[in-house]
C-alpha cells in the first residue's frame, strides 16, 4: 500500500495490496469457520443429545472456552509450530495455514458452545417422540443439527465474527508477512504503529463493512431458507 | 457442505505448503525499526529482482527477533544489539555476524521540553535532567535493540531506573511507532531510531530533543541462521541476501533510501568481509 494514500483512495483504485490483504483475511477466517464446524458442530450435538458423568463439567469449560485469548491461542499454536515444537517438521509456521489452524482452535468453542445451547433447546422438544419411534444416535444428531441449521448460522456468524476481528492470534504464528500472510487486523496494527492513523482507521471501516456485508448475506440466506421450508 | 468445505480447504493448505516448499523464499527476522522506516519495502524488490529469492520479514523486536533465530524459524536474523548479535554466534546459532548500516538514535520530547533538553548534545545529561525533573519517559521496554540502548545510556549516565522508576518512567512493551504514539499522546520523551522518526507520520507536538551525540550511534548486523543446529534453514538462499546486504551494490542501494531527501541508513560493511 502506498504511504500517503486514503483507505477510500485504495478501495476506488483497486490497489492489488488492500484486494490481497482483504483476501487473505476472508480466506483465514471462512476456512477457520469451515474447520472449526467440523468439530464445533458435532460436538455441540452430541453434548445435548447425551448425558455422561463430566458432561456439566465439560460445558462449563467449552463455555468458558469462549473467551480464549487469541494471543494465549496464537502463542500455543506458535510453539506447537515452531521448528523445535513438536510439529515443526511441517513447516507451517508464518503461514496461512497456521493462521487456520489458530482461528479455528480459537473458535471452536464459540461454535461448540452456541450449537449445544440451540440443540439443547430443540431436543426438549424432540426426546420424547424420537425416544418412541427408536431413532438411532446418529439420525438424532444429523435431525437436531439440520433443523436448527437455521439458529446454527448465529453460532457461525459468532465465530467468523471473532476470527475476523482478532488479531493476536495471527499476528503470532502468521507473522504479519507483507504480501503473504498480511490481513486487515495486522495491517491495521502496522499503520497504527507507523503512525498512520487515518489509513488505519480507513482500513478499519474496510474491515467493518465487510463484516456487515457477510452478516447481511447469512441473514439473506436464512430469511429465504425459512421462507421456503415453511 | 461442510465435508466439502474441508476437503477444498484441506487440499488449499496440502498445496499451499508445497508451493511455499518449492518457490525460493526465505524467511527474515528483523526488527520494528527496519520495517516500520520502510527500508525493506525499497530494498526487497531490489533484491528480488536480482535474484529472484522472495524475502519474508517477520517484524520484531530484537530480542524476538534472534529468538525466533534461535528456534530455527527463521533463515536470517538482520537486528541492532551487537552484543546480544555476537552471543548468538557465540552460542552456535548464528553462521557469522556482518556489519550491514548504522544510523543513530535520537531523543525525542514534547515541543513544551519540561526537562529542558533541546539543543544539548549530550544525551547523559538529558537522561538526567528527565529523572531529576520527572518528566514523563516512555521505554520500550520490549528487550529491543533500541530498549538495550536506551537502558545501556540510563546506566552510562548512573541512573538505576530499575531502582527509581516510578510514574514518570512508563515501560509500554511495544514496537518503535507505538512508543513514539503513546511519547505523543502523553507529552512525553522517548528515545527513537532516527529512521523510524523520519518516517513516522504522526509526529506533531513532538520534536528532536538531543542528537548528534556519539553515545547515539546505533549499528546493525545481519547473521545467517547455523544450518547446523536447524536443517530446515535455507541456507544458499538466506547467504544469498546476507551477500546482497554488504555487497557495493546492496551498499549503495541501503545508501540510496531517503524519505524527504534524508538518508536513513548509512551503509558501513567491511569490503574485506565479502565473500
Amino acid at each position: 500500500m502506498q504511504d500517503g494514500s486514503t483507505a477510500w483512495e485504495l478501495v476506488v483504485s483497486g490497489d492489488p495490496a488492500l484486494y490481497a490483504i482483504v483476501q487473505l483475511s476472508l480466506f483465514v477466517s471462512l476456512s477457520a469457520v469451515a474447520v472449526a464446524s467440523l468439530v464445533g458442530l458435532p460436538l455441540g450435538g452430541l453434548l445435548a443429545l447425551t448425558r455422561f458423568p463430566g458432561r456439566g463439567a465439560l460445558i462449563v469449560m467449552i463455555n468458558a472456552f469462549m473467551g480464549l485469548p487469541p494471543v494465549v491461542v496464537g502463542l500455543t499454536v506458535y510453539l506447537l509450530l515452531s521448528r523445535s515444537g513438536p510439529l515443526g517438521s511441517w513447516g507451517l509456521l508464518f503461514t496461512p495455514a497456521a493462521m487456520v489452524f489458530a482461528q479455528a482452535l480459537l473458535i471452536t468453542p464459540i461454535i461448540a458452545a452456541l450449537t449445544r445451547q440451540t440443540a439443547d433447546d430443540l431436543w426438549n422438544e424432540y426426546r420424547d417422540e424420537m425416544n418412541a419411534m427408536g431413532v438411532t444416535p446418529a439420525a438424532r444428531l444429523a435431525t437436531l443439527l439440520y433443523d436448527a441449521r437455521f439458529s446454527l448460522i448465529t453460532a457461525l456468524l459468532a465465530g467468523f465474527g471473532r476470527a475476523a476481528a482478532e488479531v493476536g492470534a495471527v499476528m503470532i504464528v502468521g507473522g504479519n508477512i507483507d504480501n503473504f500472510t498480511r490481513t486487515m487486523t495486522t495491517a491495521i496494527a502496522l499503520e497504527t504503529s507507523k503512525g498512520n492513523l487515518p489509513l488505519a482507521m480507513g482500513l478499519g471501516a474496510i474491515l467493518l463493512a465487510l463484516i456487515l456485508a457477510i452478516n447481511a448475506a447469512a441473514w439473506g440466506v436464512r430469511a429465504i431458507g425459512e421462507r421456503q421450508a415453511a | 457442505m461442510f465435508k466439502q468445505l474441508a476437503l477444498v480447504l484441506g487440499l488449499t493448505m496440502v498445496l499451499q505448503s508445497v508451493s511455499v516448499a518449492q518457490e525460493k523464499s526465505i524467511v527474515v527476522a528483523s526488527t520494528t525499526s527496519t520495517q516500520d522506516s520502510g527500508l525493506f519495502n525499497h530494498l526487497l524488490p531490489l533484491f528480488k529482482t536480482k535474484t529472484g529469492i522472495d524475502v519474508k520479514v517477520i517484524a520484531q523486536g530484537t530480542g524476538q527477533a534472534l529468538d525466533t533465530g534461535r528456534r530455527g524459524d527463521a533463515d536470517v536474523v538482520f537486528v541492532h544489539a551487537q552484543p546480544q548479535e555476537e552471543k548468538f554466534v557465540a552460542d552456535g546459532f548464528g553462521v557469522k555476524r556482518f556489519s550491514v548500516m548504522y544510523n543513530d538514535f535520537v531523543l525525542i520530547g514534547p515541543a513544551a521540553d519540561p526537562a529542558g533538553v533541546r539543543g544539548s548534545k549530550d544525551i547523559l545529561a538529558a537522561l538526567a535532567a528527565i529523572q531529576a525533573k520527572g518528566a514523563p519517559f516512555v521505554s520500550r521496554g520490549d528487550k529491543s535493540g533500541t530498549h538495550a540502548a536506551e537502558l545501556a545510556l540510563w546506566k552510562a549516565a548512573n541512573i538505576d531506573v530499575s531502582a527509581m522508576k516510578g510514574a514518570w518512567y512508563r515501560e509500554i512493551g511495544q514496537g518503535m511507532g507505538a512508543a513514539l504514539n503513546t511519547a505523543k499522546a502523553m507529552g512525553a520523551y522517548v528515545l527513537a531510531d532516527r529512521g523510524t522518526w523520519i518516517s513516522f507520520r504522526n509526529k506533531d507536538g513532538l520534536q528532536i530533543g538531543v542528537e548528534g551525540d556519539k553515545r547515539l550511534f546505533n549499528q546493525y548486523g545481519v547473521i545467517l541462521v547455523s544450518p547446523e543446529k536447524h536443517p530446515s534453514v535455507r541456507k544458499d538462499l538466506g547467504q544469498a541476501f546476507v551477500d546482497y546486504l554488504i555487497s557495493a551494490e546492496g551498499q549503495a542501494a541501503i545508501a540510496a533510501y531517503k524519505i524527504e531527501g534524508q538518508q536513513l541508513f548509512f551503509p558501513n560493511a567491511d569490503p574485506g568481509q565479502r565473500s
